[in-house]
């Protein structure tokens, strides 16, 4: 997935998070439920690990768009949460650089989590499931079943760190 | 010097895409296990179902990689069978090799597959030819994983005194404490390596964060079922949730009283660990992604072709050291116990 290009350590200006966070935020929310479920629709994700993940409810959220999704996994369906009560079961928090890092295969989420950019909160042990579910995916069969992937944008247009 | 010559490179597979990347940078082999308390990295949502081992398997194999199977924790009390299935799934599988810690299974695998090659686990614990010449003997092991305790000078005088190939860590987070025989997790958690197959297991760990200025990732606490075990400063590299690796108040001193958060990395003394005549290098990490793997198997496998193309001229280059220091545990990396001046 990662081929001839890497995506820099970058942090995005202050102001586009203080516009984020007063953009709606069930949008990201629609858009990785929608992710997911078509990656259980391909049987890419564990039955295991979705199983241990029945009922938990999860917050990704980006510290430099100000974006912030939550959702859960119930009855075989990844569904958005909007109106999310209490703390999540597991949140990860990061700024959007490290996400595509992990997301593109460039960097271990061990590494990022040591070197303090990827924040980890609540049940370990879900965080571990959830980890190792991303890892177990085989981005070859992903390309396969979905030839339309879109490709990430090469030239990102913010200031390297 | 020539390829022929040069050790094995040993890499880890967590998962089949991890697999692929360890084969696909150059592996010489890949290890890995199921996903049970049969082997000492059963983390939950890690490992190899019947499915995924049967395709890695198929995919190394293709690729001319060998696989080695880690049946490497030890048989729970009544539930021997389950460690036996394991070893005969192994075989049927068709692996290279399979790695075993407990003697009773290594017998068992003898008897049963005679035609298998056994090695031994570093949870074997043998750090003396004689362990591993005894080994040889009853089961006959045909290769051994040394402890990460050993100088390299220790090393030399085990390989001239056994038949059985050597292999030894390469790359990775040190597990210190005479592996195999750590009490630490048990300790804490009532549970280790040896018995369900992980240290600190993640139900028991906790990470405890206080609220940080925006973009900052603010100061953070680990426990181990409860036990406080270290305290990072906001920016502070942290390390894995395991006691040894903690700081702790002692005479009123607070410091890393066991070991600090480090990653072995033995490139600087590549020429020698060569020269006495190990077998195979190994790179620690089953846990880790396929990122990390990826990125270490590139460079130890850079630094290994460096050296048989040219072993006079051979230096490390900074490059190599800076992509094995970017996915340190703790960001710094040791010699471990090779070049202790101590015995
Ligand atoms: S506590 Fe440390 S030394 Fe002991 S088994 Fe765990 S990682 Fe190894």
């Amino acid at each position: 997935m990662n081929q001839g290009f890497s995506i820099p350590k970058f942090q995005l200006p202050g102001f586009v998070a203080r516009i984020g966070e007063k953009l709606p935020q069930w949008p990201h929310a629609v858009a990785l439920t929608t992710a997911l479920n078509a990656a259980v629709k391909l049987k890419l994700l564990p039955e295991d690990s979705l199983a241990a993940m029945e009922g938990k409810t999860f917050v990704v959220q980006v510290y430099d768009t100000g974006g912030q999704a939550a959702f859960t996994y119930r009855g075989g369906f990844f569904r958005p949460l909007f109106n999310p009560a209490g703390s999540p079961d597991l949140a990860f928090r990061a700024n959007l650089s490290a996400f595509l890092q992990v997301a593109t295969r460039q960097e271990d989420p061990d590494t990022l989590f040591f070197n303090r950019e990827l924040s980890i909160e609540g049940d370990t042990e879900l965080g571990l499931v959830v980890k190792n579910m991303l890892d177990a995916i085989d981005l070859t069969q992903l390309k396969l079943s979905l030839p339309q992937l879109p490709r990430l944008p090469i030239n990102l247009p913010f200031s390297q760190r | 010097m020539d390829r022929s010559s040069l050790p094995d490179l040993v890499c880890p597979a967590g998962s089949l895409p991890a697999l692929k990347a360890a084969v696909d940078n150059g592996a010489d082999a890949v290890y890995l296990g199921y996903k049970n308390d049969t082997n000492a990295r059963n983390f939950a949502g890690l490992n190899f179902d019947p499915k995924a081992m049967a395709d890695g398997v198929r995919y190394a194999h293709g690729k001319g990689c060998e696989v080695l199977m880690a049946i490497n924790t030890f048989p729970q009390p009544g539930r021997t069978a389950d460690w036996r299935a394991a070893v005969d799934g192994a075989v049927e599988l068709g692996v290279d090799a399979i790695i075993l810690a407990d003697v009773g299974l290594l017998d068992y695998a003898r008897n049963r597959h005679p035609q298998q090659r056994l090695h031994l686990s570093v949870q074997g614990s043998a750090t003396s030819y004689e362990a591993i010449n005894f080994a040889h003997r009853e089961f006959g092991v045909q290769r051994a994983v040394l402890p990460r305790v050993l100088t390299l000078a220790q090393v030399e005088h085990v390989i001239r005194n056994t038949p059985v190939e050597i292999e030894v860590f390469g790359f990775g987070s040190l597990c210190v404490m005479n592996e195999g025989r750590c009490w630490l997790s048990s300790y804490a958690t009532g549970e280790s390596p040896n018995t369900v197959g992980a240290c600190s297991p993640a139900k028991y760990v906790k990470w405890d964060k206080t609220p940080a200025a925006p973009g900052r990732p603010g100061q953070m606490e680990t426990r181990l079922n409860g036990i406080l075990i270290d305290r990072f400063a906001d920016d502070e590299p942290a390390g894995y949730p395991t006691l040894c690796k903690g700081r702790f108040e002692v005479q009123g001193e607070t410091y890393y009283a066991l070991e600090e958060p480090t990653s072995l990395n033995v490139l600087e003394i590549l020429p020698e660990i060569i020269k006495i005549g190990v077998k195979a290098i190994k790179v620690e990490g089953r846990q880790r992604s396929p990122a990390y793997v990826t990125q270490v198997t590139r460079t130890l496998r850079a630094a290994l072709d460096a050296l048989a193309n040219d072993s006079e001229r051979f230096h490390v280059k900074p490059t190599w050291q800076a992509e094995l220091a970017k996915v340190s545990e703790g960001n710094q990396a040791t010699l471990g116990a090779y070049n202790r001046p101590w015995r």
